[in-house]
C-alpha cells in the first residue's frame, strides 16, 4: 500500500503523478521531449537507457513499463532484459553501448561519469547532444524510479498491465491523458 | 571543464539549462514549483532539503547553491542550515523537519528503503500527506539535478562568495517558474 492517500486508482507513476499537478506538468513535459521529442538516438534507444537505470534502481514499475516499450522498438523483450543486464556484449551499436554503459554508471555513482567514459561514447560516433540527453535521461529516471519506490506506490494487479501501458507510451508518449482521470463529480467513458 | 561545450562562464546547472533549452524549461519549472510553489513546508524547509540531499551527493555547486538559498531564507537562523547539513545538529528544526530528514536520505539512497515505520514516524511528529509527499518529490528531484550537473561535469566555483548572490536571488525570485 502507497504510504499516502494517492487519489487516482491507476498504479505506479500514473497515479502519482496526480497528486500535485503543479510539479507533474513540468515532470511530463520533460519527459515528452527528452523521451519522444526529435532526436537523434532513437525512441527504442532512448527507452533502453529508461530500462537500465530503472532496473538499476530496482524499481521493478518503471522497469517493466519502459522494457515493455523498448521492446516495441525492434527488440524482444528478451532481448531488451538481456541488454539491460550486460550492455558490453548487446546487440545494438556501439555507440549506444557507451551511452549505456554511461547511463549505467550514473545510475550506481553521482560522480560515476569519468572523462573517459565520455571519450569512448565520443569515439563511437556519440554528438554532444546524445552525451547531454543520454546523461539527463538518467537523471530523470533517477527521480522517477525513487519517486515510485519512496512513496511506494501501488504496482499493477496484473502483468498484461504493462503491455496496455506500452501501448499508450508508444502511440500517446508522456502527456497526460485526461480521459484516465474522471473528474470527482463525473464519470469516465474510458476503462483503461 | 565541462565534458559538453557548454558557455564556460555561466557556473553549474545553468549553463546546461542553456545549453538545451528545450530540457531548461521544464527543468527551471519543476524547481519552481518544487521550492516556491505551494507547500506546508517553508521555503526554508525546502531549500534546507535540497541541500541535504545534495551534500549526501557531493554535489558541489547544488549544495553550495542551496545552502546559500536557504541561508538567506533562515536569515538571522541563518546557522541551522549549516548545523544541520555539515554538523547533524538538528536541534532547533521542528520535530516534523526532524522526522522527515531520515526519509529525505533513505529516497537519496534508494526509493524501496522508505518503511512504513519511517512515514509513521513523520506522521505523529505531525506531517501530512502532502508533507511526505513534498519531503520524498524534493529528495528525487535533487538526485536527477545532482546527477544533471555532476555526469556532465559542470563548472562548480569554489569561492563560497560566490554563491550568495546566487542564493539570494533564488531565495527572493525563485527559479523563473
Amino acid at each position: 500500500m502507497a504510504h499516502i492517500t494517492i487519489a487516482s486508482t491507476l498504479p505506479g507513476i500514473t497515479g502519482l503523478l496526480e497528486s500535485r499537478l503543479d510539479t507533474s506538468e513540468p515532470i511530463r513535459d520533460l519527459t515528452q521531449f527528452i523521451l519522444r521529442g526529435p532526436n537523434t538516438l532513437t525512441e527504442g534507444e532512448r527507452e533502453l537507457i529508461a530500462t537500465i537505470v530503472s532496473s538499476g534502481n530496482a524499481c521493478v514499475f518503471c522497469t517493466n513499463a519502459h522494457a515493455s516499450a523498448a521492446a516495441r522498438y525492434g527488440w524482444t523483450r528478451e532481448e531488451v532484459d538481456a541488454i539491460v543486464h550486460d550492455p558490453s556484449t548487446a546487440p545494438v551499436s556501439e555507440k549506444v553501448r557507451q551511452l549505456l554503459l554511461i547511463a549505467r554508471a550514473l545510475q550506481r555513482s553521482v560522480q560515476g561519469v569519468s572523462s573517459e567514459m565520455v571519450e569512448a561514447a565520443r569515439s563511437a560516433g556519440a554528438t554532444d547532444v546524445e552525451i547531454h540527453d543520454t546523461v539527463l535521461i538518467t537523471s530523470l529516471f533517477c527521480l522517477y524510479n525513487r519517486y515510485v519506490d519512496g512513496l511506494a506506490s501501488d504496482y499493477p494487479a496484473t502483468e498484461d498491465y504493462y503491455e496496455k501501458l506500452a501501448d499508450r507510451l508508444t502511440t500517446n508518449g508522456y502527456t497526460r491523458n485526461p480521459s484516465l482521470f474522471p473528474p470527482a463529480n463525473g464519470h469516465s467513458n474510458d476503462s483503461t | 571543464m565541462a565534458h559538453i561545450p557548454v558557455d564556460p562562464t555561466t557556473p553549474g546547472i545553468r549553463s546546461l539549462f542553456n545549453y538545451r533549452p528545450e530540457t531548461g524549461a521544464p527543468l527551471t519549472r519543476l524547481a519552481h514549483a518544487l521550492l516556491h510553489g505551494e507547500s506546508p513546508l517553508t521555503k526554508a524547509e525546502r531549500e534546507l532539503l535540497a541541500t541535504f540531499v545534495s551534500h549526501g551527493n557531493q554535489c558541489k555547486f547544488c549544495t553550495m547553491s542551496h545552502a546559500a538559498a536557504a541561508r538567506h531564507h533562515y536569515g538571522a537562523d541563518a546557522s541551522i542550515v549549516d548545523d544541520v547539513v555539515y554538523n547533524n545538529i538538528t536541534d532547533r528544526l521542528s520535530d516534523k523537519m526532524r522526522a522527515l530528514l531520515p526519509i529525505a536520505e533513505k529516497v537519496r539512497q534508494g526509493g524501496r528503503i522508505v518503511t512504513d515505520a519511517d512515514v509513521q514516524a513523520a506522521r505523529d511528529a505531525g506531517a501530512v500527506d502532502r508533507d511526505i509527499h513534498d519531503t520524498v518529490l524534493i529528495a528525487a528531484a535533487f538526485c536527477m539535478y545532482n546527477r544533471y550537473v555532476d555526469g556532465l561535469a559542470a563548472l562548480a566555483p569554489t569561492n563560497p562568495d560566490d554563491y550568495i548572490p546566487m542564493g539570494k536571488r533564488m531565495a527572493e525570485q525563485g527559479y523563473g517558474g
